[in-house]
C-alpha cells in the first residue's frame, strides 16, 4: 500500500477508527490507481472541492428568481432552458440539455430517475440519498401524490400531476410557483426561499415565517 | 436488462426519507469513489452508458442491500478490468504489477474544463424522425439481456409523443457496442391510468424520454 497521504484523508470521519467495508476497498483501489499512476489525488480533491463548495442547489435558486422577476428570461429558460441557464454562467457535465418545468396552480412537476440517479448538476449540485434511493424511484411514478403527501407538500385533488421520468440526457428542472407575500422582494431575496426540493418537485415554495411581514 | 436498478413501480421500500441538512458526501469514502469514477473516466476506455450497464450488472440481491456508491465501486472495478486499465490480480492483491502507460491522466489544470464540457450525447446528425408531437405511440417490448433505457412499466404501453427533443445517441447500443446509432429521442406522455390501471388518477401521467428504436405507432 502506498504510503502517500493526501488532503482527502486529513478530513476523514473514519480517520481514528478502522476502515471497514467499502471504505477499505475504496481506499485500496485508489492506492492501486495512484500507484499505478491511473489517477492525480490532487484532481480528486479538486473534484470533490467543486461539488462540495462551488456546485449546489444555490445555482438554481437563481435561476428560479431570475425567472420570477424577470419575464423575458422566464419565457427564454421556459422556450431554451440549456442557454438561459447558461446566461448565469451555469452549464457542463450532467447539464447539458436541460429542460425546464413550469408549475401552475393546476399543473405540478415531479422529476424522477427510477433507472439510475439523473439529475441537473450544474444547477442543483449532486442529488441527495433520498433522489437516489429504492423508495422514491420505486414510488414516484405510480404514487406520485402518495409520496407528495407524506413530504408534507399534497396536491390537490383538481391539481394535475405530472412525473418526469430521466431516462434519456434531458435533465429537468422545475420552476416552482413563486409564493404569495413575495411581491416586491429583489432577485437575492427570492433566491433564498427556493429549496433543492422544489426545485425537484416534491415541495413548494414557502415564504418563512422570520420573514413574514 | 432486467435488473434491480428497474425500480419505477415496485412496492414495499418504505417511505421516502428527506434528510435535514444533509451534506454532499456522508463520509470520505463516498467522495473519493465520486471522483476515482470521474478520474478513471477521463482516460476514454468507457462512455457514460457502459457506466451505467456496468452498475447495472450488480447481482440484484447485493444492487438491493447497498449504498449508491457501492454500485459505482462495483462498476468502477468492473470497466477497470474489462478495459484493461487493471487486471484482475491487481484489483485482488492491491498492488500494482506495472506502471500504466496511459498517459492521459486527469490533473488538477484538467478537472474545470472537464466538468464544463458538454458530453456530446446530442448529435449533428440529420436523421428524420419517425414521429411527431402528438402522434400515439406504443413502447415495444423488448426484454433484452443488454442495456436498455426503456423501463419495464412502460413496456407494452401506449402513449403520445409530447416533445421531440432532437437527434441523440442511442444509449442501449452504445453501451453494448459503442454504436451511437443516432435517432430522434422523444418525451412520451403515458397516463397513469395506461400505466397502472383504473385506479390511478385520472388526471396525471408519467413523461418518460424514449428512442425511435423504443416506439412503434399505435
Amino acid at each position: 500500500m502506498s504510503d502517500h497521504h493526501h488532503h482527502g484523508d486529513d478530513r476523514d470521519r473514519e480517520h481514528d477508527r478502522p476502515l471497514s467495508g467499502p471504505a477499505l476497498r475504496v481506499k485500496a483501489l485508489e492506492s492501486l490507481l495512484t500507484e499505478k499512476g491511473l489517477v492525480d489525488p490532487k484532481a480528486l480533491d479538486e473534484l470533490i472541492d467543486t461539488y462540495e463548495t462551488k456546485v449546489g442547489p444555490r445555482n438554481g435558486a437563481r435561476v428560479v428568481a431570475r425567472a420570477w422577476t424577470d419575464p423575458a428570461y422566464k419565457e427564454r429558460l421556459l422556450a431554451g432552458a440549456t442557454a438561459a441557464i447558461a446566461e448565469l454562467g451555469f452549464i457542463g457535465r450532467q447539464g447539458e440539455d436541460m429542460v425546464v418545468l413550469e408549475n401552475t396552480p393546476k399543473v405540478r412537476n415531479m422529476v424522477v430517475c427510477t433507472l439510475c440517479s439523473c439529475y441537473p448538476w450544474p444547477v442543483l449540485g449532486l442529488p441527495p440519498v433520498w433522489y437516489k434511493s429504492a423508495p422514491y424511484r420505486a414510488r414516484a411514478v405510480i404514487d406520485p401524490r402518495g409520496v407528495l403527501k407524506e413530504l408534507g407538500s399534497e396536491a390537490a385533488e383538481d391539481v394535475e400531476v405530472r412525473v418526469w421520468d430521466s431516462t434519456a440526457e434531458l435533465r429537468y428542472l422545475v420552476l416552482p410557483e413563486r409564493p404569495a407575500g413575495t411581491e416586491g422582494w429583489g432577485e437575492e431575496q427570492l433566491a433564498e426561499i427556493v429549496t433543492r426540493d422544489a426545485m425537484i418537485g416534491v415541495a413548494q415554495v414557502t415564504v418563512p415565517a422570520r420573514t413574514r411581514r | 436488462m432486467n435488473g434491480a436498478h428497474d425500480l419505477g413501480g415496485m412496492h414495499g421500500f418504505g417511505p421516502v426519507e428527506i434528510e435535514r441538512d444533509e451534506p454532499v458526501f456522508h463520509s470520505r469514502w463516498e467522495a473519493r469513489m465520486f471522483a476515482l469514477n470521474h478520474a478513471c473516466g477521463f482516460h476514454g476506455k468507457w462512455n457514460i452508458d457502459m457506466g451505467r450497464y456496468a452498475r447495472e450488472q450488480m447481482p440484484p440481491a447485493e444492487y438491493l442491500a447497498t449504498t449508491y456508491y457501492e454500485h459505482w465501486l462495483f462498476g468502477l472495478q468492473k470497466l477497470l478490468v474489462e478495459q484493461r486499465l487493471v487486471s484482475a490480480s491487481e484489483l485482488h492483491s492491491a498492488r500494482p504489477d506495472s506502471k500504466t502507460g496511459e498517459a492521459r491522466v486527469m490533473r488538477v489544470s484538467d478537472v474545470g474544463s472537464y466538468l464544463r464540457n458538454r458530453l456530446a450525447a446530442r448529435l449533428d446528425e440529420d436523421v428524420p424522425p419517425r414521429f411527431t408531437a402528438g402522434e400515439r405511440v406504443v413502447a415495444r417490448n423488448i426484454n433484452p439481456a443488454g442495456h436498455t433505457r426503456l423501463p419495464r412499466y412502460a413496456r407494452g404501453r401506449c402513449g403520445m409523443i409530447h416533445r421531440d427533443h432532437g437527434v441523440f445517441i442511442f444509449a442501449d447500443t452504445n453501451a453494448m457496442r459503442r454504436d451511437k446509432k443516432p435517432q430522434h429521442c422523444y418525451s412520451v406522455r403515458f397516463t397513469a391510468r395506461e400505466l397502472w390501471g383504473p385506479e390511478a388518477s385520472a388526471r396525471d401521467s408519467v413523461f418518460i424520454d424514449l428512442w425511435d428504436d423504443h416506439l412503434d405507432p399505435a
